[in-house]
């Protein structure tokens, strides 16, 4: 009878659908829909849903991969492609504002500043949102941490400490850079709010420190004798550019 | 050809028809699907042990949202009647279903038609989706108990009542 199974929620029904309901609710929920024709009908409806997404794109799979997306063709040119990639982002960049000073330089080749800057947003935006994985060396093994990263990136990193602004070092790891490996630390205050500094060699003379936004993350980046930093976090200026100083006054001493 | 490439590879027509779902041009999609192969094969070493599939979805569905931000905000241009009787005569019963959920799809907002994309037509589970999108499953789950409900008030709206294609 009907009346002795457990009511059967929304939840379920799509979990039902999706082959995400345990097994052990199933003849459950089969009764409560023989027993309710309005779930009844909406599950068919969800199933005809899916059964037309199918009829609608499955085609696709059929077709001949057109050129520009032959594997071999986009490893054996990754420059071309990388350029092409980064010259879209660009433009999405500037449109986006924030940004200006690219407008009056705008050189074909993308600068070390560019490069710098897109590579560690990306990584950003990549990795703040990881919720179990976001690190592959805790902060817990700071010194294992920075003696590793050193080695990779050839020279000497120490993490900073921004305790002073309420950001404890979540941990780090290893990111190909534009140019040679970077290490990627991650900071995280009480509040779940995030910080990355992105940090590679780089070749460039660029010492002044310069800001920019994409969407809804902000980055600082600066360089120092050969080797270039950038600080990304959330668009509050005035906390990024804190939080950027004091990563720059220790990253100084420590004589990068 | 390493494995890795390999398995790039096997996922492209997947991440096509995806792509196009998803962003409902030929053009854009394959654009997508480009940037999504660059980008993961420029970080290859990232992959070691990881779950690619999922992976590539994720670069795939970040970058559409980036896209997307970067556009004014411009209507999307569709016919205002092809479903009259003499469209639905001349088109063949799947084709006229076909046309039907891509314009239901258009009426969603992004993050829900991601979802229900993955879900329905990609086959990944709730856990995948939550990872993708980075946000719990409760919020998946919501995402698309809505895409469903407005996907069926849109076809239903249009087309009573909703025909099965084989």
């Amino acid at each position: 009878m009907t009346d002795r199974i457990i009511p059967v929620t929304e939840d379920e029904l799509h979990a039902f659908v999706d082959n995400e309901l345990p097994a052990e609710r199933h003849s459950d929920v089969e009764a409560w829909l023989a027993a309710h024709p309005e779930d009844a009908q909406r599950v068919a409806s969800w199933r005809a849903m899916a059964e037309a997404l199918h009829a609608r794109y499955d085609f696709i799979l059929d077709e001949a991969v057109p050129p520009r997306l032959d594997i071999e063709r986009l490893t054996r040119q990754p420059r071309k492609w990388i350029a092409g990639a980064i010259a879209a982002t660009l433009a999405a960049f500037v449109l986006g504002g924030g940004v200006g000073w690219f407008a009056h330089g705008a050189a074909a080749t993308p600068s070390t500043f560019q490069n710098f800057t897109l590579d560690a947003l990306d990584a950003h935006r990549l990795y703040v949102v990881e919720v179990r994985h976001p690190v592959e060396v805790a902060g817990s093994e700071r010194a294992h941490l920075q003696q590793w990263l050193s080695k990779r990136v050839g020279y000497e990193l120490k993490a900073p400490e921004l305790d002073a602004t309420g950001l404890k070092l979540v941990g780090g790891r290893l990111l190909p850079g534009p140019q040679a490996p970077a290490a990627f630390l991650m900071y995280e205050s009480a509040s779940g709010e995030r910080f990355t500094l992105y940090t590679s060699r780089a070749a460039t003379a660029e010492t002044q420190m310069r800001y920019a936004t994409h969407d809804i993350d902000g980055a600082y980046f600066w360089a120092d004798r050969g080797v270039g930093y950038v600080l990304s976090g959330p668009t509050d200026k005035d906390r990024l550019s804190q939080v950027a100083r004091l990563v720059y006054d220790q990253t100084e001493k420590s004589g990068g | 050809m390493n494995q890795f490439r390999d398995d790039v590879e096997a996922m492209i027509p997947t991440l096509r028809r995806y792509a196009r779902a998803l962003a409902r041009d030929a053009d854009i999609a394959d654009d997508l699907v480009q940037d999504t192969l660059v980008r993961a094969l420029r970080s290859e070493r990232l992959f070691l042990g990881g779950d690619l599939r999922s992976w590539l979805y994720t670069i795939l569905t970040n970058l559409n949202r980036n896209r997307r931000r970067s556009l004014a905000r411009r209507p999307t241009m569709m016919p205002l009647n092809d479903s009259g009787p003499d469209a639905s005569v001349d088109a063949s019963g799947t084709e006229a279903e076909g046309r039907d959920i891509a314009r239901a799809l258009a009426t969603l907002v992004e993050d829900q038609r991601s979802v229900l994309l993955l879900v329905m037509l990609e086959g990944l589970s709730y856990r995948e989706v939550a990872d993708i999108q980075g946000v719990p499953i409760g919020t998946v789950m919501s995402r698309l108990a809505r895409a469903r409900a407005s996907v069926r008030a849109f076809l239903e709206g249009e087309r009573a009542p909703l025909r099965r294609v084989k």
